[in-house]
């Protein structure tokens, strides 16, 4: 879609919605609807305490203990809430280089992460680096298009997770980047990328007509959209090239979004991509709404970011 | 903190399932929160962090060398004291690993003056000193190159003039920027030898366009982080005390 046609019917729908909301409102009174609160980080790199006071850019920013009391001031508002990360949990502070990712990893058991997948900065210490942190993490990794079964990964990671929030399904499942180039070959071993955008369309399939999730949710390190080198697969590459995708949990290039991207897919249906830059400076949240369906008017579903 | 108010109605998408009660998407919300310092932080977490927070500085405090003076990497022309003592450090640590692993020595080592990110203070020196100086996580790798290579390497130094730290490399150049002298280990470059040159895998992948790194005859990863070289140095030696001197000078 063009910017400017996208600015025209935003604004035009602006009316519509306020005037629907009330709508809504009265609707939820009589029936029941239902909430689920998607949490999401990406490339924290190990940034555990928050920025200091003289940091010339980010300063009293970020920080896990203030990001935990907000996660959990949020799930007592919504028990039905996901935590996701979608990779780059290492490196960046002497955390990593002392502890080799092992307090990342409690952490966020700690903040009860529900899913992550895996960055090419969590290779950093070598796959067996990764491998050695596992104990640590009481949350499952996802990854679909790394084919780990002949390394010492081999069963650690699952395409995807299903959670029930509620009696809503909802599908997450994971996508890393291309690590030839990009990461030494030692520290990756015998890790086999496969086609991101295949393997989207096989999971989306899958979560949607096997599995019967209501949600599907792409955790992804592919990066958010590489301008000089438009024939990469980016997120917005992605979401156009798939479908029965509704959110796209994007990493890697530390992509500062004032607000979630609206995409078409290849059905030319809307769905969301989003990042929230890095070190843990914001949270990403994207509440889906549920209703029973005879409360749904003249089928649309709006997007309000 | 609601950034956005945009929005946008989107055709209805089918998600029905054969659940016995439908429910189906009827709003997305998405926002973005940003942590900041009025959010109060978690006592459990933070007094989780804290063992692992206060061994890191005892030990990135702990003092491992003495500075004779304060170092900056602006001071010099084409060679300066700081980026002297860093290429000279990396050669020192670098070679034996080199040679243990491969049989060869180190010929010559190129950094970049912008990958030295802080002044080195008079006083004690600190692993926190490492990681101000070289907070990035590069490596060390040993490139062969060519005659041809080391021309343009060569050729890169004398056309951008600033202080690259370099050790082992000896290059005099007069002020129509002609070569007076050059020399590798004290020796003139031969087009039959191959020169192992230490770099960072940065440089090598060609930042600051250093492209002479890509043709090369053979690439050897030390699996050796730049600051752990300085670390490893500064447990060796007692005073740090480089000096501007002629390794790389243009005369008049």
């Amino acid at each position: 879609m063009k910017r400017r046609d996208f600015i025209q019917q935003a604004s035009a729908g602006t009316a519509l919605v306020t005037l629907g909301g009330l709508g809504l409102q009265s609707f939820t009174t009589a029936s029941k609807s239902k909430k689920i609160t998607i949490l999401h980080t990406n490339d924290v790199h190990s940034h555990i305490d928050p920025f200091g006071p003289e940091d010339g850019r980010n300063a009293n920013k970020g920080g896990v203990a203030r990001r935990a009391s907000l996660i959990e001031s949020i799930r007592q508002k919504n028990p039905n809430t996901l935590l996701l990360d979608a990779g780059d949990i290492f490196q960046g502070t002497p955390y990593f280089n002392y502890y080799g990712g092992e307090l990342e990893f409690k952490l966020m058991s700690k903040l009860k992460y529900d899913a992550a997948t895996i960055g090419n900065h969590d290779f950093d210490n070598g796959i067996d680096g990764l491998y050695a942190q596992l104990e640590h993490a009481k949350f499952q990794f996802v990854s679909a298009n790394y084919d780990f079964s002949n390394t010492i990964m081999d069963t650690h990671t699952k395409p995807y997770k299903v959670f029930q929030k509620d009696n809503i399904k909802i599908g997450v499942f994971g996508l890393g980047i291309e690590l030839n180039g990009l990461v030494d070959p030692s520290m990756f071993k015998e890790t086999k990328y496969l086609d991101p955008v295949e393997t989207a369309q096989d999971m989306s399939r899958i979560l949607k007509t096997e599995e019967h999730c209501d949600l599907v949710i792409c955790l992804s390190h592919l990066g958010y959209n590489y301008k000089k080198d438009p024939n990469k697969i980016s997120d917005l590459k992605l979401a156009a090239a798939t479908k029965d995708i509704h959110l796209i949990i994007g990493g890697h290039t530390h992509t500062f979004l004032s607000k979630p991207t609206i995409v078409k897919n290849i059905e030319e249906k809307n769905m969301l991509v989003n990042q929230v830059g890095c070190y843990g400076i914001n949270l990403g949240k994207i509440d889906f709404h549920f209703d029973s369906s005879k409360n749904i008017s003249a089928n649309g579903t709006s997007i309000i970011v | 903190m609601r950034l956005t108010h945009l929005i946008f109605l989107l055709y209805f998408f089918n998600l029905f399932n054969c659940k016995q009660v439908k429910f189906e998407l009827a709003k997305i919300e998405g926002e973005q929160i940003q942590i900041t310092d009025t959010l109060i932080a978690s006592s459990e977490i933070e007094a989780f962090i804290k063992p692992y927070r206060n061994h890191i500085q005892k030990d990135l405090d702990s003092v491992l060398a003495y500075s004779a003076n304060t170092y900056s990497k602006n001071d010099g022309a084409l060679n300066t004291a700081l980026g002297n003592f860093m290429a000279d450090a990396i050669y020192s640590e670098a070679n034996p690993i080199f040679k243990k692993r491969t049989g060869k020595n180190i010929d010559m080592v190129l950094l970049n003056h912008g990958g030295i990110r802080s002044i080195l203070s008079k006083g004690n020196v600190t692993k926190r000193t490492a990681y101000q100086l070289m907070p990035f996580e590069n490596s060390i790798v040993v490139v062969a190159l060519k005659k041809n290579q080391i021309d343009s390497l060569i050729n890169y130094l004398i056309r951008k003039k600033r202080p690259h730290p370099i050790s082992k490399l000896k290059l005099t150049i007069n002020g129509n920027d002609k070569i007076i002298d050059v020399k590798i280990k004290d020796k003139n470059i031969k087009s039959d030898k191959i020169y192992y040159v230490v770099t960072n895998d940065y440089l090598y992948n060609g930042g600051d366009n250093m492209t002479f790194f890509k043709t090369n005859d053979s690439l050897y990863v030390l699996n050796y982080k730049i600051r752990n070289a300085l670390i490893d140095n500064f447990k060796k030696i007692d005073t740090i005390k480089p000096v501007i001197d002629n390794r790389f000078i243009q005369i008049k």
